[in-house]
């Protein structure tokens, strides 16, 4: 295959990832939430792929096959475990209505697109059209922490937005050193684990998820 | 380093080590009473007299510098032993040696943890002292100005059981820190934009008068808050009735002086210039401080805060005095700004010695009836007399009255003002006499304050039956006493030994020296015929004329002296409270400068069986500028305190605006 159209595949992925993205910026179900947050890890996990092999770099093998495992397999059942104990199968409610989100989240899009431009020209990959993506996905994820109100969506918009630090890495310098990515993905798997201790202690005190409560433990 | 005759600069940074040493053994001694009262305190009143040695070795002798092993990688400690050093060691010593000896009896009654903490922050509130004064690099200096400053706070807030305690101590420290970031500002501003903080390179450095303007403004401002110059002597009077007495003492006398001496350091050494309009301005607050001190001084009911206030009052005297100075060095009159920096200087070791003492006196009073509020006392000179002897030697000095040593430079500094019409600035030749009468009236009512304080305590009738019980000062505090009282007669006998002394200083700072016109027994500061004065010739008079008189009187009345009580005035029948009481002694004052103070009354029912009075005047300038202050860092952190909404989605809109703003407008 030619060099473009591998290009052309990458491309594509990433246009599935920003797809993803808005996917879940509209997703008002908890076990749907997760379904879409591993997805948008296969998909960075191929682009990923893809670009190591069109390109050499045989480490970014080694990220593709992290990223499967933690954001594909291992934290998708970790929360599906989780929302079984926690008995949180509910509907998740957005703050604003879904087609206002949507409209800000093209913004965002437009935004990031024209941030990207003249960084990407100064990039020397192949894959630097992408940057625009990455950066947009990081927003929507941003985006979505700030509409949900319950406590589990919001990991997992947190974790969404590594997904596009993580596109934007490969996209502009062909991923960081083996070693980033790794002690990053440990951080990562922690922070899960820890947040989700503090699941259990928040509603233990509040006798329920919803974040709103915290708004009792302010100074005044 | 030679050993034979080490220089005096490494002697006083040794002994700053010791006392360092002294203050680090302390805790570990917390149990050990007896070591803490019989060898650390008195080894602690040993090395201030030695700093004082040290001090006086720098004053006569050869300037010494030298570079530490300490400090930050390329900037290491460096410290220089001058005049101008050397002299103010000398007062710090002198002062400290006796409040010294007197803490060694005062603090017998502490507990055993309380002796050791005040053992811990005393000593190294000295050694922050000493190294203040012979800092020879802006990072020493700040370094020792808050070793200084924070070892104070602590000893301030010795009592920290008491919330007004830790109220004053809080105030201090925060004027203390205003001032101590205007003073690193203004060595930013000395450096001129080299980046070598050290003394040496200032004195060289070539500034523009405006920044140089603004280095003396920023000085003037962190030197202020320091000194307790209005507007920023609020901290003084509520710090001092807070602290115990021997902290007083060596904080007016002492710590009070080192704001003095950064003055003359920055203004007259590190300054490539003086300007007459810093002098102006030097001479207009220290006038405003020293009227608007002694006022209040005169309406306090408190011994502790009056004192305080009277300090206030010394403080702009000083201040004047140094205004004064720049305004002749900047006219090129040398002689009259010798004069001038003459009478500041020896002012300055003056009040170090009479202020200890009386604050040391207050002390011993305020141990052995447990009262500071003067409408409690009265008659202690009975129960009392040594205190009450020694504590007269202070208050005649601090009065201004010859032969003692407060006459001597308030003297001095009225010599400069007389001298002024020779200025060749017309419009400052006109406010002269203006300040000259401030100066007086402040010395007047000063002598008035001491009246009242000394009258309200010690004489007449015991208010309260208790105080007939009080103890005299023990023997330690007699002998801490005696010494500070001897200073002020020493230095009130021999002022033209003492200006000998000062001649160096006045020759690093200004680059003249004080010409004495008289002879060694004779102080004539410009010609024989003006003026002139002799202490011991005073002395001899009076002592001569008293004697006559009371052989005479002794002679012709004899066998016709009738005994009555104190204050009696005819009245068969009176109780001790008949008397004049302080707030009726500072009644007068209180109706003529009402306008500088808001008084609040409570006077009682005509009908109530149990009346009750109580009157506070309180300084307007607390309610004008500090409250307002206060209210508006209040109403700013309670606009912050807005940010806080408990809601997480708000916390991480923050966070998102401040990405999007910083990806949109930080390319």
């Amino acid at each position: 295959m030619s060099q473009s159209l591998y290009l052309q595949v990458v491309n594509l992925l990433s246009a599935l990832l920003l797809l993803i993205a808005f996917a879940m910026l509209s997703q008002r179900r908890v076990v749907g939430l997760i379904t879409l947050f591993a997805w948008q890890g296969l998909a960075l996990a191929l682009s990923t792929t893809i670009v190591a092999y069109s390109t050499g770099q045989h480490h970014l093998y080694y990220s593709a096959a992290l990223t499967v495992g933690l954001k594909v397999i291992a934290m998708p059942w970790f929360f599906f475990r989780l929302i079984r104990q926690l008995d949180a199968h509910r509907e998740v409610e957005t703050l604003f209505n879904v087609p206002t989100t949507m409209l800000v989240g093209i913004v965002l899009v437009v935004f990031a697109f024209n941030l990207a431009q003249p960084i990407s020209q100064m990039s020397g990959t192949v894959t630097r059209s992408i940057l625009g993506i990455a950066m947009a996905s990081v927003l929507l994820s941003f985006l979505m922490m700030i509409t949900r109100t319950k406590a589990i969506p919001q990991v997992i918009g947190f974790l969404a937005m590594e997904n596009g630090l993580f596109l934007a890495a490969t996209s502009a310098t062909y991923g960081m050193p083996l070693v980033v990515e790794l002690g990053v993905a440990l951080d990562v798997l922690v922070g899960v684990l820890i947040l989700g201790i503090f699941f259990f202690h928040i509603r233990e005190t509040f006798d329920s998820l919803d974040l709103k409560h915290m708004e009792s433990l302010k100074e005044r | 380093m030679n050993l034979s005759s080490p220089h005096p600069v490494n002697v006083a940074w040794g002994i700053a080590l010791f006392l360092v040493a002294i203050a680090a053994l302390s805790p570990f001694l917390r149990l050990r009473r007896r070591v803490l009262l019989r060898a650390l305190m008195p080894a602690g009143a040993l090395a201030a007299l030695a700093l004082a040695g040290a001090g006086f070795a720098g004053l006569t002798g050869e300037t010494s510098a030298l570079a530490l092993p300490l400090g930050l990688p390329d900037l290491p400690f460096r410290l220089r032993l001058d005049a101008l050093s050397g002299f103010f060691l000398v007062l710090l010593g002198g002062a400290a040696f006796g409040v010294g000896v007197f803490a060694n009896g005062y603090m017998r009654n502490l507990d055993d943890t309380t002796l050791a903490l005040y053992c811990l922050w005393y000593h190294l509130f000295l050694a922050g002292m000493a190294l203040v004064l012979l800092a020879n690099d802006a990072y020493a200096f700040m370094v020792a100005w808050e070793m200084m400053a924070l070892s104070s706070y602590f000893l301030v807030t010795t009592n920290h059981v008491i919330p007004g305690v830790r109220r004053a101590g809080f105030l201090y420290l925060l004027i203390a820190h205003v001032g101590a970031v205007a003073l690193l500002l203004c060595f930013g501003v000395l450096q001129g934009g080299h980046g070598a903080y050290t003394f040496d390179y200032m004195r060289g450095a070539e500034l523009t008068p405006f920044w140089a303007s603004v280095a003396f403004l920023l000085a003037l401002f962190g030197f202020g808050a320091k000194a307790g110059l209005v507007p920023l002597h609020v901290w003084l009077p509520e710090a001092h009735p807070a602290a115990p007495s021997p902290v007083s003492a060596v904080m007016s006398g002492i710590m009070l002086k080192t704001a003095i001496y950064g003055l003359l350091r920055v203004s007259f050494d590190l300054l490539n210039m003086q300007l007459a309009w810093w002098g102006v301005l030097a001479l207009g607050l220290g006038l405003v401080t020293a009227l608007y001190g002694v006022v209040f001084a005169a309406v306090q009911s408190d011994m502790k805060r009056l004192l305080a206030w009277s300090s206030i009052e010394n403080i702009g005297i000083l201040v004047a005095g140094f205004g004064l100075t720049l305004i002749f060095h900047a006219d090129g009159k040398g002689a009259l700004a010798a004069i001038a920096l003459t009478a500041t200087l020896y002012h300055a070791i003056n009040h170090a010695f009479f202020k200890g003492l009386l604050f040391v006196g207050t002390g011993a009073v305020l141990h052995a009836t447990g009262q500071r509020n003067l409408g409690r006392l009265g008659g202690v000179m009975r129960s009392m007399p040594w205190v009450a002897w020694l504590t007269l030697v202070g208050v005649l000095a601090i009065a201004g009255l010859p032969p003692l040593n407060g006459f001597v430079s308030e003297w001095l500094l009225l010599q400069a003002f007389l001298m002024t019409p020779a200025l060749s600035q017309s419009f400052v030749n006109m406010l002269i006499p203006v300040a000259a009468g401030t100066i007086a009236l402040a010395g007047a009512l000063a002598a008035y304050v001491m009246v009242k304080f000394y009258g309200v305590i010690f004489l007449g009738q015991h208010r309260d039956p208790k105080l007939a019980q009080a103890h005299d000062a023990s023997g330690a505090e007699r002998l801490g006493m005696l010494w500070l009282a001897a200073g002020c007669v020493a230095l009130g006998l021999m002022p033209v030994q003492v200006i000998e002394l000062l001649a160096p200083v006045t020759e690093l700072l200004i680059g003249q020296s004080l010409p004495n016109a008289g002879s060694w027994l004779y102080l004539a500061p410009v010609n024989a015929d003006r003026a002139s004065y002799s202490p011991l010739v005073f002395l001899l008079v009076v002592t001569a004329v008293t004697l006559l008189a009371f052989v005479l009187v002794r002679r012709l009345y004899h066998g016709r002296v009738r005994h009555a009580d104190p204050w009696d005035c005819g009245f068969p029948e009176q109780t001790p409270r008949m008397q004049d009481t302080a707030e009726g002694f500072g009644q007068p004052i209180r109706q003529i400068f009402v306008s500088f103070m808001r008084v609040e009354r409570d006077t009682p029912d005509p009908f109530d069986r149990h009346p009750h009075y109580s009157g506070a005047s309180l300084d307007k300038l607390w309610f004008g500028i500090y409250e307002p202050i206060a209210r508006l860092a209040g109403w700013l952190s309670d606009q912050a305190g807005r940010l806080q909404h408990g809601r997480i989605h708000w916390y991480l809109i923050y966070s998102f605006v401040t990405l999007i703003f910083l990806l949109a407008f930080a390319r």
